[in-house]
């Protein structure tokens, strides 16, 4: 399934191509290649349409568009199974830094595995090598100004910048404060001591808010441990059966009326549970 | 230069609910529609299938089925002594893109508005006289009343399936349902959705206090339906992922599932999708749009003629378009004259947490429109003497379904992060839920959209400017509703409770509702709104402009069911007037 997926993105991307030249933003999702790749396999096929009339708009008449293959299910390159040691955002040190602050955030303790041990780590790595970490959704043109509080972020950063120049001058700070060569090397009460500082602003750091980098650092380490697993964190869905969520089920319509009862049934995920793709033995 | 295509009959720019609404009522009267869509097709199998729908990630926080801000925003300050900024980040709200527009990703939460808030000035003036309306507040009545509305509401609700209980059927009130609603003429097409847990226990926390709670009505379908149109919907599963997702299931109203099924396969009818409209063009006189222009995909800019053209955007590109093309003079708050951008509004939420210690409410089970409300405190429908506001809304529990990234409540006290939280957060998930309460917004006269002098989108136009703070009255309302609604979670009888009351000024970061309204608004004189009684432009009458942007101010309901009565009753009047002698309406 993901080998059909991979050649077709592939060939659209061929196709897709040569737009460049009109400075039309590439094309990016899933979503929109598949209309690409629609409109383009429906003109090849000679269904007669007034090319001339609408050539950079899908046309779209008596029909339902459909093509088989072409579900735009979630980014393959989110698909393969946690990697250990490849990271492909962060330096060692920015890796160790997170390991540090996940760990403190969400900790391991006799509830049972915290952030680190969840794959929280992996998760932002790559959360910080795509989309998200480019910013590509937001809106990210000047001019730039701090602005009130409630107009929301408004750092020049994004949030793979963010995340890079924040772990360089929080290291620089606590280098300063000479107990400790790293955030990382700090001790867990001298780590807990400087998240709550950024939790309140406290640090002035050169170039980063303080507060909005530990609010993006505590929204995507719990994003780690409660996303679905594909997405590299919630290892063993260790994030959900802490509290008791089921998961990706589509259907509890049985489950509705049962007032009070706890649901039986553990969490499963979008590739199902990690017992049914184990290797045996 | 543009290239120029040939012209159509009826042209539709945008292609959610009223887009499609709009082009299934104008075909079935013969003429040929093209629907113009700025993003791409989507549809359920292909974009929302149950393989893969039900992913937090991706369509809450990474904003997959929303408007990338990248490609267009707007600026918002909360008055005019401070500089907008862009909103950079989706927050607040959550506008769509594509086929189906935000329809797609709604909760389907299908009210009627009450019949006085159709004439909100006149009857609160009427009630509490004229000093219970602060010369600010620029409340205005619709020019169109319930009555008018009922029917096409009713169709609206027969075309979704609604599930629900009618509380006021030809006058008789109704045990079980609304008993503050309009009169309506037949009951809901499906009976309401079976209930979970919270909003049961809610229900009977109300009923102790006296009050008459009912199911929500509902665009998740309570059993399998098939439309008027014949298209079919099945059962709602009660997955938990319906606000801000797609459903898989064939069990949310949509315009994908109600109407595309039917209206693609008409030969007069045809969508055009990565086509954005960025103008309307006016001849000399000024009082005829001829044409609008758009942006392909390929970056191409195509010039397209109509006789008609219907504005079926989301509200912020309603008026922002109207804005751009200079049509109708553009409002301004210093003077209180123009029209453009005048009474923009929105919606005040609140809402109280509910911890029990040992109740099971397993909270991940829910639908976009499930749950148990009171009505008592909504619009004129309490004495308002002596509170110091007018409007309301309503409070109750509606069982969305807890998805844990966004749904994690602990109790007062506890930290944000480290062990405590966490013990807190696995403690109380299964065992907490919340009585919200979701009120009106009246306008006021600094709250407006116009252009920014600043910020530009994609193409290089000025973003729209949105000014809008929460005023005394929304204060004073929401603070009512939260006593009320902290009064009904106490008798819920919980371990604990947890008050979220709205303080201070509107704030873009946290997600409140998609319920943006306001800026073209519909009323009797062109001095004072946009568009007629029928939503057609004074000034360029062979222009309509569709949705929430009509409401003069914003009721404490979800609006999309008085956006597509609003539709229906416009339709009605182009077909049966407007396509025989184009022109004025009113």
């Amino acid at each position: 399934m993901w080998v059909a997926r991979k050649i077709s993105m592939k060939t659209i991307w061929l196709r897709a191509a040569p737009r460049e030249k009109t400075e039309t933003p590439p094309v990016e999702t899933p979503a929109d290649a598949n209309v690409v790749l629609r409109r383009r396999q429906l003109l090849g096929a000679g269904i007669a349409l007034p090319l001339s009339a609408t050539a950079g708009a899908a046309v779209i008449r008596r029909e339902m568009p459909w093509q088989e293959g072409t579900a735009s299910a979630p980014d393959a390159a989110t698909q393969s199974q946690p990697a250990t040691n490849a990271y492909g955002y962060l330096t060692p040190a920015e890796a160790e830094f997170i390991s540090a602050a996940v760990a403190r955030l969400i900790p391991a303790d006799d509830l049972g595995p915290g952030a680190l041990e969840a794959g929280a780590v992996v998760f932002i790595d790559r959360q910080l090598a795509g989309e998200y970490g480019r910013a590509s959704r937001w809106y990210m043109q000047g001019p730039w100004a701090k602005g009130e509080k409630t107009q929301g972020y408004q750092s020049r950063y994004t949030p793979a910048g963010m995340y890079r120049a924040a772990i360089r001058e929080i290291d620089q700070a606590v280098a300063d404060e000479k107990r400790a060569a790293t955030f990382a090397k700090l001790s867990t009460s001298d780590q807990d001591r400087w998240l709550k500082d950024l939790e309140d602003g406290k640090p002035k750091l050169s170039t980063v808010d303080a507060k909005a980098f530990f609010k993006m650092l505590l929204q995507n380490t719990q994003e780690g441990f409660w996303s679905d697993p594909i997405y590299g964190g919630n290892r063993d869905m260790v994030g959900w059966k802490l509290i008791g969520f089921p998961g990706a089920r589509y259907d509890h319509s049985a489950f509705v009326g049962r007032h009070g009862e706890r649901y039986p049934l553990p969490p499963v995920g979008l590739k199902g549970r990690p017992e049914w793709t184990k290797p045996k033995g | 230069m543009a290239k120029r295509l040939p012209p159509v009959d009826a042209l539709v720019v945008g292609f959610g609910w009223t887009g499609a609404i709009l082009a299934q009522e104008l075909t079935d009267a013969g003429i040929h529609v093209l629907a113009l869509e700025r993003g791409t097709w989507r549809d359920t199998p292909t974009d929302f299938a149950t393989t893969f729908a039900q992913d937090e990630l991706r369509y809450y926080w990474r904003h997959e089925l929303f408007q990338r801000a990248a490609h267009e925003t707007l600026t918002i300050r909360n008055n005019a002594s401070q500089t907008a900024l862009p909103m950079r980040v989706l927050g607040s709200f959550l506008p769509g893109t594509s086929v189906g527009g935000a329809g797609v990703h709604w909760n389907g939460q299908t009210w009627r508005f009450l019949p006085s808030d159709f004439v909100a000035r006149s009857h609160n003036v009427e009630r509490y006289g004229k000093a219970a309306i602060p010369d600010t507040m620029t409340i205005q009545d619709w020019g169109v009343t319930y009555d008018e509305l009922e029917p096409h509401y009713d169709r609206f609700e027969y075309l979704c399936g609604i599930s629900g209980k009618a509380g006021n059927l030809n006058g008789a009130i109704q045990e079980g349902g609304n008993p503050f609603e309009g009169s309506r003429k037949r009951e809901y097409p499906n009976p309401p959705m079976e209930m979970t847990y919270p909003p049961t226990l809610f229900a009977e926390a109300a009923r102790s206090l006296g009050k008459k709670p009912f199911p929500q009505p509902s665009a998740n379908m309570s059993r399998p339906y098939t439309n008027p149109l014949g298209v079919q919907l099945g059962p709602c599963t009660y997955c938990g992922f319906c606000e801000k997702f797609g459903c898989g299931n064939y069990s949310k109203a949509t315009a994908q599932t109600t109407i595309l099924p039917v209206l693609m396969r008409k030969p007069n009818f045809t969508l055009r999708t990565e086509a954005e409209v960025i103008r309307i063009n006016l001849d000399s006189s000024g009082k005829r749009a001829v044409s609008v222009t758009y942006i392909d995909a390929a970056g191409e800019e195509v010039e397209q003629p109509a006789e008609m053209i219907l504005l079926t955007a989301y509200i912020l590109h309603n008026v922002r378009l109207l804005l751009l093309s200079k049509i109708g003079r553009p409002y301004d708050p210093a003077t209180g004259e123009g029209v453009v951008g005048k009474n923009y509004a929105y919606q005040i939420t609140s809402s109280v947490n509910v911890f029990y210690a040992d109740k099971i409410l397993n909270p991940f089970i829910g639908a976009g429109a499930h749950g148990m409300l009171i009505d008592d405190y909504n619009g004129d429908n309490f004495d308002h003497s002596g509170l110091g506001f007018i409007g309301g809304g309503f409070i109750g529990i509606v069982q969305t379904g807890a998805r844990p990234i966004e749904s994690h409540a602990t109790p007062d006290g506890t930290p944000n992060w480290g062990s405590k939280w966490k013990r807190a957060v696995a403690e109380t998930y299964l065992k907490s839920t919340s009585v919200v309460t979701h009120g009106a917004v009246m306008s006021h006269r600094g709250n407006c959209l116009d252009l920014d002098p600043t910020y530009r989108d994609v193409y290089g136009r000025p973003l729209m400017r949105m000014t809008f703070d929460f005023t005394d009255n929304e204060h004073k309302m929401s603070d009512y509703l939260t006593d009320r609604a902290e009064e009904l979670a106490k008798a819920m009888k919980p371990a604990s409770i947890k008050v979220n009351p709205r303080k201070g000024s509107w704030d873009v970061v946290p997600y409140q509702t998609t319920h943006n309204t306001g800026g073209a608004i519909m009323g009797t004189d062109p001095a004072t709104s946009a568009v007629n009684r029928y939503l057609q432009s004074w000034d360029v009458p062979n222009l309509f402009v569709h949705g929430a942007s009509a409401f003069p101010q914003n009721p404490g309901y979800n609006p999309t069911g008085t956006v597509a009565a609003l539709a229906y009753w416009s339709a009605q009047e182009i077909r049966s007037r407007y396509l025989r002698s184009p022109g004025p309406l009113a």
